[in-house]
């Protein structure tokens, strides 16, 4: 532990972040990889959708067994039992050890400092029902269809991308989300 | 030959982590830096993304000319347009709104961010809400506007796949460039520092 800092967290040095063209040259190479082996991209939303079926199947066991689009996967054994789920699961741990080794995991409310913490939270759900309802209808999201389906010269990422970044510079003109 | 099609818990475990620690050391957890793109402050999205796509592209085109790599082994999402508009719509204005997408939502509260958990939780309920509104109607909308030529831009419009990753690599030089322009003339990128500490934009 090092005495001689000031007190404020976190202890270990803050180190800064890749530049864009590092960052984005690893991301290629790993996402190569992943499509050498295992024949697909990577993602996110398969594992929230296919948690969204569990947490049904948990809840309430008749109505996420009939609904026509979480059915499915609650029929042919567990909801989860996919390799997204660990890919998913990956994600996190590698994110954690990231932020752990160079200084960046400080428990907070980002966002609360420009726009409050109760409003914070507020633009925090209400963006994530946004993305969720819409990765659904996309059948992805920005990892799954926009950055793995580009890499196949995919018409419908291209698609994707480009409504994406439109819609999300014109609604940054009218709500203040952090 | 390529692809391996492994399907288990090393490959989605390993490819996985590399994909979070990479995201993370971007800088992809902090959703003031993240939305940056949308104020046009902080180019590290497009930039990150752009360089990645045309990487992993030009590398699928390599791996397949010198035969180490089948064509047409790998995955590429059917090109169902209006579905990937509407959905591109939802999740653009989602990320504008709550400061993340999915993936980055993980990457947000594995360093920390409690209000990415609460745009996780957000993600399960319009999950909820797709599924409690999905039939017919809504097939019917994802199903419009589909492009029957083909899924990729060389099946089904003929055009070269080098000259789209040729295309795609002068896009992202013009993103560098532009981007560098745009982030000089404003607050600029956000730190690590600046994101530790719950940047203001």
């Amino acid at each position: 532990m090092d005495t001689s800092s000031a007190s404020h967290p976190p202890a270990r040095p803050v180190r800064p972040f890749w530049s864009p063209l590092v960052a984005g040259v690893v991301l290629g190479l790993v996402l190569l990889l992943t499509f050498v082996w295992t024949g697909h991209g990577l993602g996110a939303t398969g594992a929230t959708t296919r948690l969204s079926a569990w947490l049904g199947a948990f809840a309430a066991p008749a109505v996420t067994a009939a609904n026509p689009y979480l059915g499915p996967m609650v029929e042919g054994g567990h909801p989860l039992s996919s390799w997204i789920s660990w890919q998913v699961l990956g994600l996190a741990l590698g994110a954690l050890a990231s932020a752990f080794w160079a200084g960046r995991l400080r428990v907070q409310w980002d966002g609360e400092r420009s726009i409050g913490r109760g409003r914070r939270i507020l633009t925090a759900l209400l963006g994530g029902v946004l993305a969720g309802f819409g990765a659904r209808v996309a059948a992805g999201c920005t990892s799954g269809l926009g950055l793995s389906g580009a890499a196949t010269l995919s018409i419908a990422a291209f698609v994707f991308l480009a409504v994406f970044f439109v819609a999300g510079l014109l609604v940054t003109r009218v709500i203040r989300g952090v | 030959m390529l692809p391996l099609n492994d399907a288990g818990m090393v490959s989605g475990l390993v490819c996985g982590a590399l994909f979070g620690w990479v995201l993370e050391s971007a800088g992809f957890g902090s959703p003031c830096k993240l939305t940056g793109q949308f104020r046009l402050s902080d180019w590290s999205v497009l930039k990150v993304m752009f360089t990645a796509i045309v990487v992993a592209a030009a590398g699928l085109l390599g791996l397949q000319a010198m035969g180490w790599l089948a064509a047409d082994a790998v995955f590429v999402p059917a090109a169902m347009v209006a579905a990937a508009a509407v959905g591109g719509l939802l999740v653009g204005a989602g990320f504008a709104v709550g400061g993340y997408c999915p993936g980055t939502s993980v990457v947000g509260l594995f360093s920390g961010r409690l209000d990415a958990g609460v745009f996780l939780l957000g993600l399960l309920i319009g999950t909820f809400a797709f599924a409690g509104l999905y039939g017919p109607a809504m097939e019917a909308l994802m199903n419009a506007a589909e492009v029957m030529a083909g899924d990729t831009l060389p099946d089904a419009y003929g055009i070269p796949a080098w000259a789209v990753v040729l295309g795609m690599a002068l896009a992202l030089a013009g993103v560098f460039v532009w981007g560098g322009r745009f982030e000089r003339a404003s607050r600029g990128p956000v730190t690590a520092a600046e994101a530790v500490n719950g940047a203001a934009p």
